[in-house]
């Protein structure tokens, strides 16, 4: 065990005996390492002013993804190399590629944002060489301007990308060092704290069994897209805080036979090529999973055990039938997703439980849709999303799961729709009379995200809009092609 | 002697930012980078929970117990007045005492070691609150008799009454608009040091410097002469930093003063959007008197506005609301009045076009309503109805510089716009899922504060013995280009490249009683005193040169290489001269707005020097599931005079597009119904992404267009004026949902047309 916290800041080691649960990287860098070019402009992780580069090792091979430092907690970049706007410049000491780009197409105007800006197209820049308006506007969901229009920054991306010389560049440059540096940082178990305020980094998922037996009302925190804004916005005490996003053996992805078993520490984007390949029709979903910096930190297995109405992956589960693993020093114990959400605010997690897996059934042959609305299409929180599973034998409707997410106090399949589905022919008519039948399955709120009446309307629309899709009838609302 | 050298940066060409490369280094500094001085502690403001009510007991005594607090001020420790009303009023105060006006009013400050402290201490005040009613919806203001924060104002011209039951054709409606705000990415900022006797100097990020000069000298009861404000550059402002920031600056310096420690204030992104003011919402019940031709006859209109708890800035934003409520159509008989209500919500203030936009959208909307009511395309009714020159506005100003005929013709031309709209008619016919709208809207800005006083500037340049030059004036930079911009006249009037001017942190120190920048009059006043202050100095070396070389002043031309009759010599060494022949190398210069004076009583004079004119082609799709958009194109053509530097324009007139289509999509206001405002950060409050903005965009400058008034190097102001082309993109969604009654009923949505208003008329039209 070791009581210190060690990571590489830029081009130096830093190691801290004096860490709290709730000291935040952000703070860090501004506050104790003055460096102020990484800003604050939300402490939420919805606008990117803070982005900067997390490098760490997935089997091997160091990867380094945009992240928002407001809501990282330092002690979660332990093992990780951390790189500020500071590190970026060409190899001839001028400015990168990448900030050229920036100032030649007057991609800044009031400067605030910028840097965020230029770490998330460093990102973009390093991981995906020549790419595409798409790519481009999807690695800058999670950063805001307010002056420019994006306009100029996107042409920025363009002319970086054109710049090229990614094998000339500071992190490529370093990899190998930097690679033999992190492997050497040994995974053993990491307790420190300020005063009361502890954090503990569990060696493994075994070892997390055990730190979560002595210390059964931790918070647990994976990427803490959620966990982040208990502290900095509700200044909620979450010590002693059990860091997971860490632990390789909660970051396997292994396809076994009918199914897909995600470790719980899975990032959406770590999974997002797996989905890809066996479900494309979920991958627009998907990129409405917050930005790009959420998407690299937040986790699978957080959006399910945290609970939320609200979160994207449990419908999608519930509908293709997904089952999770809690483990505990007690052992494993399987429970179908739908079942672990209990109601609003409570799930089926036991004291000293984590969730360790979650297991995907493939979908064979049945037909998948996964549709989600909020009032900004991306890097916004569901007003109503629905997952379809529908098997058909035939021309008849053998099994349809139909999950919500924003209807309700917990994500939770519409049986009167289902009812409606199953059994009947696969045509137009069945799907409308689900349509109808889904007003007796939701009484959802209204809020500042959308009303009841709209909520009502949607889910109707989704069953409308799955069959005009299967039908083949009608596009779907694209950004680009 | 005139120009003839190519120097780098002169006027109207398109250099970058000046702080382009700090900006992608993350070298430039804002506010909460300055290194602080040695021991500054935090302070944080405790808000009100409720909307409106008496506080019968404030206990802090656990808030002052708190680790690492070293003070708590309410109203009673301010030594000076409890107020930052930016016009007079009194009606502003910096902590509520003993009356609390709305959910997120501050209350109290707790200064602490760490700004982390300081806000955790907050949350342990005990306030007890004597409960009142309290109204939020400005209508039911109304109905409430709330009353006004200002006075309204009417503009009248011709005879109402006779012309709207002459009319043909008469249409009665009522249009929501929504607020906005502002989302600058550097929330409110101040840092306060304090000096010797009654002096302190202020760090904040704002519009406004003077104004928060002498906010902090009537808090601290000293003289203005004492109080230095500074501000580098802010990260955004949008109007947001022009009255809202005198509180923050004055709580900092209220606690340096007691504790004679430097003290910085900075909210939490929540807290900021809770208690600072934002773009006022409005109902506006209009009718309209028109003929089967389309042309307009007569207009009466009813601005209401949601003005919060006080005056702020809500006088002239709803004048101007009148100001534009024709926006570029003649209307042969008007009547406007404005309605500035009082509600329990924050005291809404500035935002870019300053009420203009809420005048404008509902000019558009009153053009729609006659293109739908005679099945004309809205284009026609708004060509036929465009001001000719000599025509009076309804403020009898008449209008002298159109140039919207020729802008249309170009844009129509350019976005190919008549074949577009002919497609979007016939996708739609073919009632698929996904409907089209395509609209061709124009704006008409007026160009001036209406405060005839605030058109005035200073500027200070002083050329150092070693040639360099330094320059400072009183507008601010907060990401709008201006300081780029007045360093290109510098350069060009001095014959220097533009490298050799230092731009600097604006400072009261240098140039007194400057006004907001702001009105989009930062470049049109600034500059015009940057050259004045350069005609003085030029004045003073050209004569020095013609006397040291004998020749005439004729045959001098100040530059990089300075020619003197046959000589010549670097500007280096021809100012070592100058210095060493004691020639004065500082000026300052000054500029006040001609022609413009303005009678409020009345109704009646020339508020505005000239007016900026530009248009937007925009289409849409929409998904009729789900309501959810995209903008498939713009095109923009937009008028800025004779540019300073079309770059920076151009990104003027990209940003302001996207943010107006913000403004009219996905940024939505949401109180609930204890009058907690529950979009308050960017989780919740939408502002436009990259994916949002128009998959084609295409964004000119008119570069024929030509200031007819001798405005800095003829060019026209930018700031403002095309925020108001995003109405195009409202007008093409209201154009698409439309097509589900085949155009023969105006769907009239409502602003923010989030997805859910798109449905929800899709679904009623439908039914």
């Amino acid at each position: 065990m070791s009581s210190e916290l060690h990571f590489i800041l830029n081009d130096r080691d830093v190691r801290l005996a004096e860490v709290g649960a709730h000291d935040t990287l952000l703070d860090f860098l501004r506050l104790d390492r003055h460096l102020t070019g990484t800003k604050e402009g939300c402490a939420e992780g919805d606008c990117g002013a803070c982005t900067v580069l997390v490098g760490r090792l997935h089997d091997g091979a160091l990867r380094y993804e945009p992240v928002n430092a407001c809501i990282r907690f330092l002690a979660s970049c332990h093992g990780c190399h951390i790189v500020t706007i500071e590190h970026l410049r060409g190899t001839d000491g001028g400015l990168h590629p990448v900030q050229r780009a920036m100032v030649e197409h007057h991609g800044s105007q009031c400067g605030f944002c910028t840097p965020g800006f230029v770490m998330a197209l460093y990102g973009l820049w390093m991981q995906t060489p020549h790419p595409s308006m798409l790519e481009i506007e999807t690695a800058l969901q999670g950063n805001l301007c307010r002056c420019t229009g994006y306009e100029p920054i996107v042409k920025a991306a363009f002319a970086a990308a054109e710049a090229g010389g990614q094998n000339m560049d500071a992190l490529a440059v370093e990899r190998d060092a930097i690679t033999a540096r992190l492997a050497a940082m040994p995974a053993i178990r990491v307790e420190a704290a300020r005063g009361d305020d502890r954090v503990i980094l569990p060696a493994d998922a075994a070892d997390l069994a055990l730190v979560l037996a002595e210390n059964p009302k931790a918070t647990i925190v994976a990427g803490a897209t959620d966990v982040g804004l208990w502290v900095t916005k509700f200044l909620r005490n979450i010590s002693p805080a059990v860091f997971i996003g860490h632990l390789a053996d909660l970051k396997r992805i292994e396809i076994a036979g009918d199914h897909i078993n995600i470790g719980a520490g899975v990032t959406y984007s770590e999974f997002e090529p797996v989905l890809r390949a066996h479900f494309p029709e979920a991958v627009d979903y998907w990129l409405r999973i917050g930005g790009w910096q959420v998407r690299n930190a937040g986790t699978i297995g957080g959006n399910i055990a945290n609970g939320s109405p609200i979160g994207e992956t449990p419908p999608l589960l519930i509908a293709l039938g997904a089952s999770i693993t809690l483990r505990s020093t007690e052992g494993q114990r399987v429970v179908p997703i739908e079942d672990y959400f209990i109601e609003y605010g409570k799930q089926d997690r036991r004291p000293g439980e984590f969730v360790e897996s979650i297991r995907m059934p493939l979908k064979g042959k049945a037909r998948i849709a996964a549709y989600k609305v909020s009032k900004r299409h991306h890097a916004d929180i569901t007003a109503s999303a629905a997952a379809f599973r529908v098997e058909t034998d035939g021309a008849t409707i053998i099994d349809a799961r139909v999950a919500f997410g924003g209807m309700a106090g917990i994500p939770k399949r519409a049986s009167h729709a289902e009812a409606a589905l199953n059994g009947q022919p696969f045509t137009k008519d069945t799907f409308e009379a689900a349509a109808k039948a889904v007003a007796n399955d939701f009484q959802p709120l209204s809020d500042w995200r959308a009303s009841a009446e709209y909520r009502q309307q949607l889910a109707a629309n989704f069953f409308r809009r799955f069959w005009l899709e299967q039908a083949g009838e009608e596009p779907r609302l694209r950004r680009a092609e | 002697m005139k120009q003839d050298v190519q120097i780098f940066g002169a006027a109207h060409s398109s250099i970058q930012h000046d702080s382009a490369e700090k900006h992608v280094t993350g070298t430039a500094e804002y506010t909460d980078d300055l290194v602080g001085p040695a021991r500054m502690v935090h302070a944080y403001l405790g808000l009100s929970e409720i909307a409106h009510g008496r506080i019968t007991e404030l206990d802090l005594s656990a808030v002052r117990a708190a680790p690492g607090v070293v003070d708590v001020l309410t109203a009673k420790e301010l030594p000076g007045v409890n107020d930052v009303s930016p016009n007079g009023k009194n009606d502003d105060p910096i902590f509520a005492d003993p009356e609390v006006q709305f959910l997120g009013q501050p209350i109290f400050a707790v200064i602490a070691e760490t700004r982390d402290l300081a806000r955790r201490a907050c949350k342990l005040a005990r306030v007890t609150y004597e409960e009142l009613p309290f109204v939020l919806d400005l209508i039911a203001a109304r109905d409430a008799g709330m009353g006004y924060v200002t006075e309204p104002m009417t503009l009248r011209r011709g005879e109402l009454e006779p012309a709207m039951a002459a009319a043909p054709r008469r249409i009665k409606n009522r249009m929501t608009v929504g607020g906005q705000d502002h989302f600058y990415l550097e929330g409110q900022i101040a840092m306060a040091i304090p000096g010797e006797g009654p002096e302190v100097s202020i760090f904040v990020s704002t519009q406004h410097p003077s104004e928060v000069q002498h906010m902090v000298s009537h808090v601290l009861d000293v003289p203005a002469s004492a109080v230095v404000v500074n501000v580098r550059r802010m990260g955004g402002g949008f109007g947001g930093k022009e009255t809202q920031m005198n509180l923050f600056a004055c709580v900092a310096a209220v606690a340096a003063k007691r504790l004679n420690r430097a003290v910085k204030l900075r909210p939490d992104r929540d807290d900021d959007m809770t208690a600072t003011g934002k773009r006022h919402d409005f109902v506006i019940d209009y009718e309209i008197g028109f003929d089967d031709s389309g042309k307009i006859h007569a207009v009466s209109g009813d601005w209401y506005a949601r003005c919060g708890f006080s005056a702020d800035l809500s006088g002239p934003v709803t004048d101007r609301a009148l100001f534009h409520a024709d926006n570029a159509y003649y209307y042969p008989a008007v009547e406007l009045r404005s309605h500035p209500m009082k509600t329990n919500t924050v005291s809404n203030t500035a935002f870019r076009g300053f009420g203009g936009p809420q005048g404008v959208i509902a000019a558009e909307r009153m053009i729609e309503e006659i293109a739908y009511t005679l099945g004309r395309d809205p284009l026609e009714i708004r060509k036929l109805n465009l001001y000719e020159n000599g025509q009076l506005t309804p403020y009898h100003q008449p209008v002298e510089d159109q140039i919207l005929p020729r802008i249309f013709e170009d844009l129509e031309a350019s976005s190919d716009y008549q074949a577009r709209r002919q497609a979007v008619i016939d996708w739609n016919a073919k009632g698929g899922t996904i409907r089209k709208g395509i609209a061709l809207t124009p704006v008409k800005f007026g160009i001036s504060f209406t405060a005839t006083w605030f058109n005035q500037a200073g500027a200070l340049i002083h050329i150092y013995s070693d040639g360099s030059v330094h320059l400072n004036h009183g507008g601010t930079e907060m990401g709008q280009g201006l300081n780029t911009k007045v360093a290109q006249v510098v350069a060009e009037a001095l014959g220097v490249n533009f490298h050799r001017i230092q731009i600097t942190k604006t400072t009261t120190e240098k140039v007194p009683n400057t006004s907001a920048t702001a009105a989009s009059s930062g470049t049109d006043l600034n500059g015009m005193a940057a050259q004045d202050a350069c005609r003085q100095l030029l004045e003073r070396l050209t004569a020095f040169a013609a006397e040291m070389k004998g020749v005439s002043v004729e045959e001098v031309r100040i530059g990089e290489t300075v020619q003197i009759g046959p000589h010549q010599m670097p500007f280096d060494e021809f100012i070592k001269a100058a210095y060493v022949a004691r020639i004065h190398l500082s000026a300052a210069g000054f500029y006040k707005t001609p022609k413009i004076h303005w009678d409020r009583a009345t109704g009646r004079g020339h508020p505005f020097y000239y007016f900026a004119y530009g248009a937007a082609c925009a289409e849409v799709s929409v998904d009729t599931l789900t309501g959810e958009y995209v903008i498939e194109r713009a095109d923009v053509l937009h008028d800025v005079g004779r540019s300073l530097n079309p770059i920076i324009d151009k990104g003027q007139v990209e940003g302001a597009f996207v943010q107006g289509t913000g403004w009219l999509t996905s940024e939505e206001l949401w109180w609930d119904g204890k009058g907690r405002l529950r979009t308050h950060a960017p989780s919740t409050y939408k502002i436009p992404l990259a994916s949002d903005r128009p998959k084609v965009f295409n964004v000119r400058l008119a570069d024929w267009s030509v200031n007819r008034e001798k405005t800095i190097k003829r060019s026209k102001a930018v700031g403002e004026p095309p925020f108001m082309l995003g109405i195009s993109v409202f007008e093409a969604l209201n154009m698409a949902v439309a097509s589900f009654n085949d155009y023969r009923e105006n769907p009239c949505l409502d602003a923010p047309a989030t997805p859910e208003r798109v449905l929800m008329a899709i679904e009623r039209l439908r039914s």
